[in-house]
């Protein structure tokens, strides 16, 4: 049985997913500003981090890791609203590049066990 | 089973083991943290032997032309030699030649006894014999900088005063920002304020020296009049070339660069662009590119940082 990493593609979908999901989240009004000054070389690199690991694939945070590196989002008012934003522009990156309903959710789920340290719950 | 070179150490790698795995086992210390590819954060350099192509996947083209890879990616299949991202070799240099091309810009020209092996738009550190330090972009296939003459500037008003035939030392070249042979058709967008002008200079010439075929659009930002220079070489190439369209870009005239650059070219896929200059109009520029479509790894950038030495 593969994993859901292969069955997404591993390090080949992560190409392809990583600017049509960041092209999204930027544009976003409604989280935008939390991307606002930052470098975009370095954004990338952290978003297919991200996708790595949504995906399934070879990268483990810890939670504190996660808490670490978002607290001063969650500062500046970071919440579940931009958590679910974030979300939504990662479900609707897979549909558009064809992945099946099924893994999408496999997905939605696996980001979802990060959201209480992202969020410094 | 392939032998391992780093650093005058030969290690065998078992078959399937990645050259990360190799170099951790036999005690050396290489960054790495996602071993998937993903952070980068293992990049080493081949300087000889047969690199496996799946660990440059990723990477930006000027990468892969130099030679780098991600030590988690590879598994080597025959020898290779590899080495950490360095800041590159010291050489002596003489200034040969300087010009000014306008009110504050300096042309320095230096000639080096040992090859550079520079790529136009790559930059260099100038160090003088006391040690002063800093790095300019080469505009170039010889060694060509662009000096702004800064109130206070230790070494630009050093340089305003040299006579031809002073030695200094160079050091490098480093930098990613430089032209790729491998796709002469791709539409090129080149940007920069500024000084941000001597590495597009050299990536422009770079290009059309290598027969490009592609459009070549360059826009140069600049508050007024006096801050343009090169103007009448820009305009002579782009009569010789039908494909090379040269906008200088001013202020008051034109309005702010990101603002021309979206209104003349909203969409940029399958564009490859070159942003340079200093770094808060770069990173602009930079998101300005991609959400106009182009991919992020199409994207060069060379930001100058300001100095922090006086």
């Amino acid at each position: 049985m593969p994993t859901l990493y292969e069955q997404l593609g591993g390090s080949p979908a992560v190409e392809a997913a990583v600017d049509l999901f960041y092209r999204k989240v930027l544009t976003d009004p409604r989280i935008s500003d939390f991307f606002e000054g930052v470098d975009m070389d370095i954004q990338i690199s952290k978003q297919k981090a991200f996708l790595t690991m949504v995906f399934g694939g070879p990268v483990a945070y810890s939670g504190q890791d996660l808490r670490r590196g978002h607290a001063h989002l969650v500062a500046r008012g970071l919440n579940d609203s931009h958590f679910d934003a974030v979300i939504e522009h990662l479900g609707a990156s897979l549909a558009e590049l064809g992945v099946a309903p099924a893994l999408i959710g496999e997905v939605a789920a696996l980001a979802e066990t990060t959201r209480a340290d992202v969020l410094g719950k | 089973m392939p032998t391992l070179h780093w650093e005058g150490q030969s290690l065998a790698v078992a078959p399937g083991q990645t050259a990360l795995d190799a170099l951790l086992g036999a005690g050396v210390s290489i960054p790495h943290s996602c071993r998937a590819g993903a952070c980068q954060s293992c990049l080493l350099q081949a300087t000889a032997g047969e690199i496996p192509p799946s660990s440059q996947q990723g990477l930006k083209p000027a990468l892969i032309a130099q030679g780098y890879l991600l030590a988690c990616l590879c598994r080597p299949e025959a020898d290779l030699h590899l080495t950490a991202p360095g800041p590159g070799a010291r050489v002596p240099a003489l200034i040969t030649k300087l010009t000014w091309l306008s009110d504050s810009v300096l042309q320095v020209h230096l000639t080096t006894s040992e090859s550079l092996d520079h790529r136009p738009g790559q930059y260099l550190t100038l160090l003088r014999d006391d040690g002063l330090a800093r790095s300019y972009s080469i505009a170039g296939q010889e060694i060509e900088l662009h000096v702004r003459r800064i109130p206070g500037g230790a070494m630009s008003n050093w340089l305003a005063d040299v006579e031809p035939g002073t030695p200094v030392t160079l050091q490098g070249p480093a930098g990613d920002c430089f032209y790729t042979p491998g796709d002469p058709h791709q539409p090129l967008l080149l940007a920069g304020a500024g000084t941000g002008l001597a590495p597009l200079y050299g990536i422009l010439r770079d290009a059309l020296r290598r027969d490009h075929q592609g459009p070549i659009w360059l826009y140069h930002g600049a508050l007024n009049e006096s801050g343009l220079y090169l103007t009448a070489e820009l305009e002579a190439l782009a009569a010789t070339y039908p494909n090379f369209q040269y906008r200088p870009t001013l202020f008051h005239r034109d309005g702010p660069l990101p603002e021309v650059l979206s209104a003349a070219h909203p969409k940029l896929a399958g564009w490859r662009g070159f942003v340079c200059g200093d770094p808060q109009i770069v990173n602009i520029l930079k998101k300005r590119l991609f959400l106009a479509g182009m991919a992020s790894r199409a994207i060069s950038a060379d930001a100058f940082l300001p100095s922090t030495l006086k």
